[in-house]
């Protein structure tokens, strides 16, 4: 490995390229990798000043921006482990998941640090708070550390940290109801960053969009590979990301080269981004995963950018990404199936099994298990449920990903889940979550939630019965489910039912569901 | 609600609230901020209102204050004919 520390690829570029732009946002504020390097170290300092010590959990809830950036390198310097919650998702939520990995420290803005600090008040005392008053540029953590008072003149001493230490929790929608943390490791990280560089070789002039969501692992490559190679980044925030409109403008406007994102965003702007309109020439890769890329689309894409290379990369957040595919020049007009998810990355080691855990033979169906240095260490404190993730063999623990593949001319072809996990817009969404947060509305005596996919992508569709037999106003509905979870969970239809079929030992039967809905 | 207001409305119950009671749906009722729209869908009203309307929505204009109500895109559908006319 390169390095011990993912955070070091920032301390070595900074000693190289000082002057160079690390961090580019859209409204033009930036920061140079000597500024970006001061300023982590500053909050580093100051947050071992605060306590926080090696191994420590630390939380931030803040809007992508250069601030975030800095945050994410400023914990991980301090040798804590960094813990993003969504801003647009409840606080409730957040509160969950920042008690559930016990944060010593949370940064977060002036607009949700009444809402947090409420929820989390009401479950303990409170972590230190760093508050960002203003978030872009780097300002605002600025004045969040000067807020802290002056630093001491000798801080705590900072403590190496190795390869085994928790770099990064991220929370993913959990089953029974609560959000589960992928533990991940700077191991983990370095191996991926690696892996990436070896087949993008990224250099200084590059400049990657950071368009996934912090709490999204597929950030983690526009984090770290491009400060490992001293390039530029460029955070996309929420609002210009969900605007396709803009996209195309953005990518010319800021000569951006590498783009990663999932493929609802790339549908929508190959069909709606009017890309012909603007210049793309410094696109040198689009990458794409989390879901998979109806063929129509990405037909359209790949000719309205036929210079650009593109790869299918596949990983869950477990394993980040661990095997790729790199799509072909062109597009043929008869082909109906998705492309392929390809083969293992060289970190990553592939096995496909079936029911009794053996190998299943080449060409034949079963479910993904990946081995290597990517994989995580665990879910936070869910030691069970950890084992019942990992299967032994050959001597090794193998992450079984829950995906049913199949091998076709040496290329692994995803074929769907084994259990009620979905993607929408490439997030994971657990059905039974989803279910857990919907049952606490007062009127309804019986849920169900079910999922469908097409070239649209997926619908989600809840099913439920009444008390009184009555039919609840879909307006009213949807509001109670934005405020009780994030956005792209809210279902996209419900649908009343007298009652809820059932199998024989009274459990819900989703297959006639299905057949009903 | 004016003539615009009424085509919208009825848009937005047709496609994302099929079945829905026509009255629960004001000129004021969150759409986005709602859980009524996402993103996704947001897009497909936009590409309404181009069609619908004779507008073109430009890069930065699709903007959660422009879309989020149904007063709201009546005022950005009159704003927009205007600098139409106006160019």
């Amino acid at each position: 490995m390169t390095v011990d520390g993912i955070h070091e690829y920032l301390t070595r570029s900074a000693a190289r390229t000082p002057d160079a732009i690390a961090i580019d946002e859209l409204d033009g504020r930036t920061l140079t990798y000597g500024e970006l390097d001061r300023l982590t170290d500053r909050l580093a300092d100051a947050l071992r000043h605060a306590g926080v010590v090696r191994g420590d959990r630390v939380g931030f809830c803040l809007p992508k921006s250069a601030d975030a950036i800095a945050a994410i390198y400023g914990i991980l310097k301090a040798g804590a482990a960094y813990v993003p919650v969504d801003p647009s998702a409840p606080a409730s939520r957040s509160a969950i998941i920042l008690r559930d990995c016990t944060v010593r420290a949370l940064l977060v803005d002036q607009a949700h640090l009444d809402a947090l600090t409420a929820e989390l008040e009401s479950t303990g005392p409170l972590p230190e708070i760093f508050l960002l008053p203003t978030v872009g540029g780097g300002a605002g953590l600025r004045e969040a550390i000067d807020a802290r008072g002056p630093a001491p003149e000798t801080p705590p001493p900072a403590e190496r940290v190795t390869p085994e230490d928790i770099a990064y929790i991220l929370y993913t929608s959990g089953s029974t109801g609560r959000p589960k943390g992928v533990t991940l490791t700077h191991e983990n990280g370095i191996s991926f960053t690696d892996w990436c560089s070896e087949i993008f070789a990224p250099t200084g002039a590059d400049r990657f969009s950071l368009f996934p969501p912090l709490q999204f692992d597929m950030s983690t490559s526009d984090l770290f590979l491009s400060i490992k190679h001293g390039a530029r980044i460029v955070p996309i925030d929420d609002r210009t990301g969900k605007d396709p409109f803009t996209l195309g403008k953005v990518i010319e406007e800021h000569g951006l080269t590498m783009w990663f994102s999932v493929p609802s965003v790339l549908s929508l702007m190959a069909q709606h981004g009017r890309l012909e309109r603007y210049d793309l020439s410094s696109l040198r890769f689009v990458l794409f995963a989390g879901e998979v890329f109806p063929v129509t689309h990405l037909r359209r894409l790949r000719d309205l950018l036929p210079a650009v290379r593109m790869f299918n990369l596949y990983g869950p957040t477990e394993t980040n990404v661990c095997t790729f595919y790199e799509i072909p020049d062109h597009v043929p007009e008869e082909r109906t199936e998705p492309y392929p998810i390809g083969r293992a990355c060289s970190h990553a080691r592939s096995r496909v099994i079936g029911p009794d855990g053996a190998e299943v033979e080449p060409g034949a169906e079963g479910e993904l298990c990946i081995d290597g240095a990517g994989v995580m260490s665990g879910y936070w404190n869910l030691a069970e449920r950890t084992a019942e993730v990992f299967l032994e063999a050959d001597g090794q623990d193998w992450y079984r990903t829950g995906d049913v593949v199949r091998e076709e001319e040496g290329e692994l072809v995803f074929l769907g889940r084994r259990d009620r996990m979905v993607k929408r817009r490439g997030y994971r969404i657990e059905l039974g979550e989803l279910e857990a947060a919907l049952y606490r509305h007062p009127s309804f005596s019986e849920l169900a939630v079910l999922a469908a996919s097409d070239d649209a992508g997926t619908r989600i569709l809840a099913v439920y019965g009444t008390e009184n037999g009555e039919p609840i106003s879909l307006v009213e509905l949807k509001a109670f489910a934005a405020e009780a979870l994030p956005l792209y969970m809210v279902p996209d239809r419900f649908v009343h039912v007298e009652t809820l079929p059932r199998t024989s030992t009274g459990k819900t039967d989703y297959q006639r569901l299905k057949e009903l809905v | 609600m004016n003539n615009v207001m009424e085509k919208i409305r009825e848009f937005v119950l047709g496609e994302f609230l099929p079945g829905e009671n026509p009255a629960t749906l004001t000129p004021t009722t969150p759409l986005i901020s709602g859980g009524i729209i996402d993103s996704i869908d947001a897009v497909k009203l936009i590409v309404f209102l181009e069609n619908e309307f004779g507008i073109e929505v430009e890069a930065f204009d699709a903007d959660l204050d422009n879309l989020d109500t149904i007063e709201a895109l009546d005022r950005f559908v009159s704003a927009k004919r205007q600098a139409g006319e106006n160019g």
